[in-house]
């Protein structure tokens, strides 16, 4: 399958910004996938994202975006093209939801009545009744609430591909879990091609088509889950996904304690 | 104390025209203010560099003293209005509203460049992500998400540089922008504390309900209430539009009278104001300037008419330091200005208010001392007061060469305590304004000074060059000359200077016009 997003060697390292340096990385992302990048705080993982989208240059190396070498593209046009989602979602304060959710096709220039009935269509597809959420502020909303209006600006210009930052990082584990699976549907639907960073490998395992594991600004591996799963490159990966199979194996102890089956 | 009700009438009479100008001034210098701030603010904001000298640059500005900042501009405007006057051939005033209006509008722009720069600084890093995520350029950023979100902080801003700017605009009468501080200077001058008490209640008043409206404006945007908005702009709409309705009257020509801060200068302003009114001329006030101050103005055309003395045009304009006698002082005064600067001197009022000493009657017969001749013999044993100045200007050391005038000890008072001081004997003599009411009241001897060590002071009328010429306007000042003399001055100055049954300078004034001696 053709890839949609290409990194060619690229590396960047930090003077002055906070971005972790990353080091000689290269990335196919398959068109229509859901690639996860995972890692822990401080390996680069936000950092690929960022250059995917421009928010960062590379020093060195190439960055291809649907065949087209992204150095030669309008960074704003870019972005417009693309969905951004993060932990801190950052709503525009000063705007209602209606109007965060339609800042991207209004700067494209959209007709009011198309952004309107956009709008509407977002929010029922992020499951808020628009009748009660259009027109209230980002302050009189709770932390899933906004991550769905999040959400729904990410996806108001019919972006091909969705930029995700530990997007479900801060919300409670019953609706990051909803949220979460609510996504992947939105992703098949749509035939999205997702990059998503992450910290937590359940969460990687649960959403991803393709996992990348990184450390130290490098990727360490690149698979499937299954593929990871059954044959971890290093024993910095397999002391990873030991994690979430430990928890797994006593969560279902604990289970079969409570009722025998 | 006792104050006659024609004080506050007064006050009120006087507060549509110093309102309407304290209000307009301000209103102009906090926009300016606002104007040159806020994209300041947003260079800085986006360049480190640009950030330290800005507001470095603007908090030394704020720690001047309001009236030293005001003091500033005005030679400052009067030498470039003297340079544009040479090599373009046109000048402009250098004396009111745009000293006023740069001053005040330097003192506006802190404030409102600080907010902004720590309001830009302070947004959610993630919103500004989010901004370049969805797509905004940089200036989209700025103008869609930034700056909106900074306009709460930026308001407050505002709001200080408003209340600072109301403020500071009262200390904009000495150079010549009428304001709500003319209550407050006239008053101190002339001891009228309801005037006083006026303008302070007054200023205070506008800033607190500018402050007011602001706040609610500031609410209007952090609560996305568009009636408190609204609300506030109308608030602000009626108060500036009611405050500056009295200004739009006429655009008919009006003379500027200009008056130097003492009373006998605020008595002789209203004593020509009110002639020149009954002989149909619309005129103004320009109260409280400093001396050089209106000479200056009346050369540029700023004020019309007003009152000054030989001696000091003799010794400050013209640097003269013979003195040729009172005859020859005044007849050459005249010509030099006629000629040399264009002034129209009318003529002496018929009156001196000079530098004179003074002594207790009884003492001064007990000792024989008729003049300054005759005390020489005693002054080693004497004590002698002054005010704040004399010691130090050259008239003292002129009398002290002339006479070998040496007291046992020289003490400095304000004037008030001056007088009381030569009446209960804690000093023998005091130096003195020969037209100071408080003359007569105490019923003190002048020392007179045969040797015409002292220059004459006599009180001339003098027009503005554009007006020099300007028959009906002399005709209606022409019998003031001559028609004043001492006596009636003093007693004039008296009405205003007590403590006791108290008078408006316009009262005196009334009372001396039936009182010129033609």
């Amino acid at each position: 399958m053709a890839s949609i997003i290409a990194l060619d060697r690229v590396s960047m390292s930090y003077s002055g910004t906070k971005a972790a340096a990353v080091r000689d990385v290269s990335l196919s992302i398959p068109k229509g996938s859901f690639f996860v990048l995972i890692g822990e705080s401080g390996s680069g993982k936000t950092t690929t994202l960022h250059l995917m989208n421009r928010l960062l240059e590379p020093e060195q190396g190439r960055i291809l975006i649907d065949g087209t070498a992204a150095a030669t593209l309008d960074p704003v046009e870019l972005r417009r093209g693309m969905g951004l989602i993060f932990q801190a979602v950052g709503l525009f304060p000063h705007l209602t939801v209606a109007q965060n959710i339609g800042i991207t096709p209004k700067l494209l220039g959209w007709p009011a009545a198309k952004i309107a009935e956009r709008v509407d269509e977002l929010l029922q597809l992020v499951r808020l009744p628009a009748d009660q959420f259009r027109d209230r502020y980002p302050a009189a909303l709770s932390g899933g609430q906004k991550q769905r209006v999040g959400l729904a600006r990410a996806l108001a210009a019919q972006p091909k591909i969705m930029l995700m930052d530990e997007p479900f990082g801060a919300l409670d584990p019953v609706i990051r879990d909803e949220l979460s699976a609510e996504y992947r549907d939105i992703h098949d639907a749509l035939g999205l091609t997702t990059v998503l960073v992450t910290h937590d490998m359940t969460e990687a395992f649960l959403l991803a088509d393709q996992v990348a594991v990184m450390r130290d600004g490098r990727i360490v591996q690149t698979g499937t889950p299954a593929e990871l799963l059954a044959s971890p490159a290093d024993d910095f990966v397999r002391a990873m996904i030991e994690n979430p199979r430990k928890r797994a194996r006593r969560l279902a102890e604990a289970m079969r304690a409570v009722s025998p089956p | 104390m006792n104050f006659s009700g024609g004080v506050t009438q007064e006050a009120w009479a006087r507060l549509p025209e110093y309102l309407g100008q304290h209000v307009l001034i301000s209103v102009c210098a906090i926009t300016l203010g606002f104007i040159i701030g806020l994209p300041l603010a947003i260079a800085a904001s986006r360049r480190a560099w640009l950030r330290g000298p800005a507001i470095g640059v603007a908090s030394i500005v704020q720690t001047i003293p309001g009236l030293a900042l005001l003091a500033l501009f005005y030679p400052l405007l009067l030498a470039l209005s003297a340079f544009t006057q040479h090599v373009f051939g046109f000048g402009f005033r250098a004396l009111g509203f745009l000293p006023t209006l740069l001053a005040l509008t330097l003192y506006s722009i802190l404030p409102v460049l600080q907010n902004t720069v720590t309001a830009l600084a302070g947004i959610d890093p993630a919103v500004k992500t989010a901004a370049l995520g969805v797509g905004m350029t940089k200036r989209q950023s700025l103008f869609l998400v930034e700056i909106p979100l900074a306009v709460p902080v930026i308001m407050a801003g505002l709001r200080t540089a408003a209340v600072w700017v109301i403020g500071a605009a009262t200390l904009s009468t000495p150079v010549g922008q009428t304001s709500l501080g003319n209550y407050i200077f006239t008053g101190l001058q002339t001891e009228n504390w309801v005037f006083v008490l006026f303008g302070c209640v007054a200023a205070a008043l506008l800033a607190l309900i500018v402050d007011r409206l602001l706040a609610l404006a500031e609410q209007g945007f952090s609560d996305h209430s568009r009636a408190k908005l609204i609300a506030a702009a109308v608030g602000l709409i009626v108060v500036v539009g009611a405050s500056l309705a009295p200004l739009l009257g006429g655009e008919t020509e009006t003379i500027t009278i200009g008056t130097k801060s003492f009373e006998e200068q605020y008595i002789l302003g209203a004593l020509i104001g009110d002639r020149l009114e009954k002989a149909g001329f619309e005129t103004a006030r320009r109260d409280g300037l400093g001396s050089a101050v209106v000479f200056h103005a009346l050369e540029a055309g700023d004020v019309d008419v007003y009152v000054d003395y030989t001696g000091t045009l003799w010794t400050t304009q013209m640097k003269r330091a013979d003195m040729p006698g009172r005859k020859m002082v005044l007849n050459q005064l005249s010509a030099w200005l006629a000629n040399k600067r264009g002034v129209g001197d009318l003529g002496s009022l018929g009156f001196e208010n000079a530098y004179t000493f003074a002594m207790r009657k009884d003492r001064a017969k007990a000792l024989g001392i008729e003049t300054l001749a005759d005390l020489a013999a005693y002054a080693r044993r004497m004590k002698i007061g002054g005010d704040y100045e004399i010691f130090s200007r050259p008239e003292w050391a002129a009398v002290v060469k002339a006479y070998g005038l040496h007291f046992a000890t020289q003490r400095q008072y304000q004037a008030n305590f001056m007088y009381s001081a030569v009446v209960d004997g804690d000093v023998d003599v005091i130096s003195a304004f020969s037209s100071d009411g408080r003359i007569a009241k105490y019923d003190l001897k002048l020392i007179g000074d045969p040797k015409q060590a002292l220059p004459p002071y006599d009180a001339v009328l003098l027009v503005s060059p554009r007006h020099a010429h300007d028959e009906k306007l002399l005709a209606a000042l022409r019998p003031l000359i001559g028609a004043i003399d001492l006596n009636a001055m003093q007693r004039a100055n008296l009405m205003v200077d007590r403590a006791d049954d108290k008078r408006t300078p316009e009262q005196a004034a009334d009372w001396l016009s039936q009182h010129l001696k033609h």
